[in-house]
């Protein structure tokens, strides 16, 4: 295995800088230095020459990929796209265009969205899971029956319609939680219940289908029927024998996704006012913001290469049949 | 037991903050104290008063930074009146041979203009460290190393704070500062036209920076068109005649920065902490940033060392009426503390407001309806609920235009170089000026606020004129005391001169297309091309909208290649000058890289602007700007469009405020009734605990059924029955 996960390790490096250099690409497609420059100092008043001024002070005055000017191993190093990317790779992400700490700033923002996205994965998870086993339990009966429609229904409410929903009759008919804001330690608390529950709430539906399904195919198997045979009760049945054959499934579902818990999320934390880490980006994006824009998609690729290296160790845990080889 | 234990502790932490109201957002600490609350969508870009030019940022600028001069609070028309200058400037003018020009000499004899500006003594500076002091009197923070600096987030993180006097120095060193390569600030240019010497020191500065990336000593450069005087006044000689100066002065670009904080912040490793000019700034005004968390939460706390500035006492009998001089001669500040908070979405904002969490809001589109009604004459009326929570409503025209410009380059709408085709170019434009309701326009997509624009120069800014004279003549006419727009058949006729009867081309027969350049989420949305294509098909033209992104968009505009767009302006400073610029030939994009993105060149309006922009205000010179406005209004470079009006919403407890967004520096005139703001968040926010026991009974109702389902499963044998 552990010859297996360096060489997975190994190849996380031309991935990461094929990713690079497609973000770079995208991004200067739509984006010239100068719309960048233009985007930082407002559209009052600039002038060329202070475009110029920023565009060489910020080192985006050089050619993006070749610098057919210059001389030897310089024309592929005297460029933006070299200069700008190389020291990520060492976690240096430099500073923003408005001349900000990046890293600080995802150090900052990582706690606020790392409150709002743990307790909504476990609890989301649990719920999810807890429900699908129910209908599983109660399949070919009304409970069942209802319960897939109340999942298909709760499923097919946008997202935005909880939020606004819960924010309004919650905070502001029943004045139950603060409505938005954010505060550290363990007053976070009231400001995360709302957020927590609606994001769980919002997401239950289409989980527990999905999980659903993954059960009702396992619970037909014979090893169920010998489990139930031998007189093991429904519940064992259902929690010891059918939830842990069912693992690899949940798994590549849910653990690819746990690194990625830093990133945030961008409409809860918008509308509840979280300072995390899923405006961040949309932010830098707005702002034509390249040094945080690649350096999140960065962290982002990094995170899910982490993620999909654990999804893999997970199976061996949960299957041993499973072997990284 | 555990779990019970965990509960109790869940529920306890939950209600811990809450006291009487559980919805509160802020800590319980605060409650009762003499704090604002406000909120900001967009966090500030820039805090350093060089780089600073936003409306966004100015909320927080204004407070801190004290430039000579500011805005009298309730006097309309605007007026400068001093701030931490003492007086009014000196302005002594001079002509080429050096000799003392008269006040009311003209421009032209005017080789230099020279402000001899004199400012307070006893100003102190807010508590900083970067002028704490040792005992020797060196500076306290100097020469730090990285385990110094280990730990600290913030300038509250440094024990030690000093202060000291504000002197003329300090404002001649922040005019340096313009110049410095790094900054970047906006008004260089503008600036270093008028002020000998700052190019000169802008390239010095650069070649410094090359071989120095640390802090840069700018005392060691030398500014001619600055000099200090004395310790409280300082000299400021500008080429030529400019008298809108006065204006820049009341702006943070010329504020005094001490070279102690510039030479603190220059130190290595701090701006990797976000240890900036531009994060944390030091001034002398009434307030000073104690909290920066633009992602959150920004902060300002009284500073204790303000020089305590007495309310003003002169205002309009409408001033009177509404309060504003209740507090004439008390010192100000008079709110200990302003919180704002983060707020990206518009219905948490509102919700809070409504809760008496937020002062004061504004109106935007999604809540007009819930906010303000119109009586049958139009007028402007706050809702029943609104008055029953006992919110006003403060409104004002912003000094603003948003205007439909033609392309005067695009040979269709420009007539290119012939004089008849420049002749039919404009007789087109006319109609098209027409044609286009902007009333209706208002009226539809913003909710009535807004005043339809006979010229670029919105009302309350001198030059703008009321009733029959302000009237534009080719697209209204005076009736009944009231404009009236010309009907579509005078657009038709315009048209069919301009060479396009009925929208098609009289020699060729090809129907005329006009292209609106725009971006998706401007005009270029469904309902606003659909109103507009409805509105050029009553010419018979055929509209087409070019959507594209908006750094492509303001390509199309350097580059000339737009036929019709949609452009605005917030003016700078209350003067026609920042207005009627827009068009000046000097200012032409596609020529000069200037504001004049319609391209627009008359020698003769040129000529009257040269003549109008250093005339003080007064008969000679409304006449000028008559005589301009009439020359647009006549070229119709632009479809007039209209000067938005700001609505903005306050509590009751909230005073002292008054519309007007040419003042920024509001915060100090504010107070707020502490005791009617508690009891009316206390009322409003009462929580309603019998949800939650029906939410546990339903969930109770599910769960009894499936419990009840489960046990009988679980006690079913194989034969139902026993059989």
């Amino acid at each position: 295995m552990f010859a297996y996960i360096v060489r997975r390790l190994l190849l996380a490096g031309p991935i990461l800088i094929g990713v690079n250099v497609l973000t770079f690409a995208l991004f200067f497609v739509v984006n010239s230095p100068d719309d960048m420059a233009r985007m930082q100092l407002g559209v009052k008043r600039v002038t060329p020459e202070a475009i110029e001024r920023w565009k060489a002070e910020r080192g985006y005055d050089k050619p993006l990929f070749f610098n057919v000017q210059a001389a030897g191993a310089e024309r592929v190093t005297d460029t933006i796209f070299f200069r700008k990317s190389l020291r990520m790779f060492a976690f240096d992400f430099g500073r923003s265009d408005d001349g900000r700490n990046i890293g600080q700033e995802i150090r900052d923002r990582m706690g606020p969205s790392l409150a709002l996205a743990l307790p909504t994965f476990v609890l989301g998870l649990f719920v999810s899971v807890s429900f699908a086993l129910m209908l599983v339990f109660f399949r070919a009966t009304y409970l069942d029956f209802w319960g897939v429609v109340q999942c298909v229904a709760m499923m097919s409410i946008s997202s935005l319609f909880y939020i606004i929903g819960g924010q309004w009759l919650v905070s502001k008919v029943w004045a139950l939680v603060p409505i938005s804001g954010y505060a550290p330690g363990l007053d976070a608390m009231r400001f995360l219940a709302l957020p927590v529950a609606i994001s769980v709430l919002a997401g239950v539906g289409s989980n527990a289908r999905w999980y659903r399904t993954i059960f009702l195919e396992e619970i037909s198997k014979d090893y169920v029927r010998t489990a139930r045979a031998k007189g093991l009760s429904e519940l064992v049945v259902l929690f010891r024998h059918v939830l842990k054959n069912a693992m690899i499934p949940i798994l590549t579902g849910v653990v690819v996704v746990i690194p990625l818990l830093f990133m945030g999320s961008l409409v809860v934390e918008s509308f509840f006012g979280i300072p995390g880490l899923g405006s961040y980006t949309i932010d830098a994006i707005n702002a034509q913001d390249f040094a945080v824009v690649r350096a999140m998609v960065f962290i982002g690729s990094v995170l899910y290469m982490v993620g999909l290296l654990l999804t893999d160790i997970s199976y061996t845990l949960v299957d041993p049949r499973v072997r990284l080889e | 037991m555990f779990r019970r234990a965990l509960s109790f502790l869940f529920v306890g932490v939950l209600l811990s903050g809450c006291g009487p109201v559980w919805n509160d957002p802020y800590p319980a600490a605060e409650r009762g104290q003499n704090i604002l609350y406000s909120a900001f969508t967009d966090r500030p870009k820039h805090l350093d008063p060089v780089q600073s030019y936003s409306e966004d940022e100015a909320t927080f600028l204004y407070q801190i930074y004290e430039p000579p001069l500011q805005y009298d609070y309730l006097k309309r028309p605007y007026t400068l009146i001093p701030d931490s200058a003492v007086e009014m400037p000196r302005v002594r003018r001079y002509d080429a041979s050096g000799a003392l020009l008269p006040d009311d000499a003209s421009a032209e004899r005017v080789a230099r203009s020279v402000y001899e500006v004199r400012i307070r003594p006893g100003v102190m500076y807010q508590p900083h460290p970067a002028l704490a002091k040792r005992e020797d009197g060196s500076p306290r923070y100097l020469d730090l190393s990285g385990a110094d600096l280990r730990g600290v987030r913030g300038v509250s993180d440094f024990r030690e704070t000093g202060t000291r006097e504000l002197e003329a120095g300090d404002f001649v060193y922040q005019m340096k500062r313009l110049a410095h390569p790094r900054l970047h600030s906006p008004i260089f240019e503008l600036i270093a036209e008028y002020l000998p010497g700052l190019k000169t020191l802008q390239q010095q500065l650069a070649e410094e920076a090359k071989s120095n990336s640390g802090w840069i000593d700018l005392n060691r450069f030398d500014l001619p068109g600055v000099e200090v005087v004395d310790r409280y006044t300082y000299r400021i000689t500008l080429k030529g005649a400019y008298p809108q100066f006065l204006y820049w002065l009341s702006m943070p670009f010329f504020a005094p920065v001490p070279p102690e904080a510039d030479r603190f912040f220059g130190q290595p490793g701090m701006a990797e902490r976000n240890l900036t000019l531009d994060w944390w700034p030091i001034g002398t005004g009434p307030y000073m940033l104690v909290e920066n968390n633009p992602n959150a939460r920004m902060v300002l706390a009284r500073n204790p060392n303000f020089r305590g500035e007495p309310y003003p006492c002169d205002g309009s009998p409408a001033d009177r009426e509404a309060g504003l001089l209740e507090d004439c001669g008390k010192p100000m500040p008079f709110v200990d503390k302003v919180v704002f908070s983060r707020e990206r979405e518009g219905i948490p904002y509102w919700n809070k407001f409504l809760q008496g969490y937020y002062d004061a809001s504004g109106v935007s589109s999604d809540n007009f309806d819930q906010a303000v009604t119109m009586t049958s004459q139009g007028e402007v009326m706050l809702s029943d609920d609104m008055r029953a929570q006992g919110i006003q409503l403060l409104t004002s025209v912003s000094p603003s235009v948003f205007y439909l410009g033609f392309n005067m380059l695009d040979s269709v709408v420009g007539g290119g170089d012939s004089a008849e085709g420049k002749a039919r170019a404009r007789k087109l434009r006319q109609a098209i000026s027409v044609a286009l309701d902007i009333d209706e326009f208002v009226s539809i997509f913003m909710n009535g606020r807004g005043v339809t624009a006979m010229s670029p120069i919105p009302p309350g800014i001198f030059g703008a004129r009321e009733g029959e004279a302000g009237i534009n003549p080719v697209v209204y006419e005076w009736r009944d005391g009231h404009p009236v727009r010309r009907g579509i058949e005078t657009a038709k006729r315009l048209l069919a001169e301009a060479g396009y009867p009925n929208g098609r081309d009289a020699k060729t027969g090809e129907p005329l297309i006009i292209n609106l350049d725009t971006t998706p989420g401007g005009l270029g949305d469904k309902a606003r091309s659909d109103w507009l294509a409805k509105q050029f098909r009553e010419l018979g033209i055929q509209f087409v909208v070019r959507a594209t992104d908006y750094n492509r968009f303001q390509d199309k505009i350097r580059n000339g290649s737009a036929q019709l767009f949609f452009f605005g302006w917030n003016a700078d400073y209350p003067d026609p000058e920042n207005m009627l610029f827009l068009l000046h030939g000097a200012q032409a994009k596609v020529k000069e890289s200037g504001q004049n993105a319609a391209n627009y060149i008359n020698p003769e309006y040129d000529r009257l602007f040269e003549q109008m922009k250093s005339m003080p205000d007064g008969p000679a010179r409304q006449q000028v700007i008559d005589r301009m406005v009439a020359i647009l209004q006549h070229d119709a470079p632009w479809v007039f469009g209209f000067h938005p009006k700001a609505y903005s919403l306050q509590h009751g407890w909230v005073l002292n405020r008054k519309a007007g967004s040419m003042v920024r520096n509001t915060l100090k005139y504010q107070r707020i009734d502490l005791a009617k703001r508690d009891a009316a968040r206390a009322a409003w926010n009462r929580p309603v605990v019998w949800p939650m026991a029906l939410v546990a009974l339903l969930l109770a109702a599910i769960i009894a059924p499936a419990a009840v389902h489960f046990r009988r499963r679980e006690r079913a044998t194989a034969m139902a029955g026993g059989r």
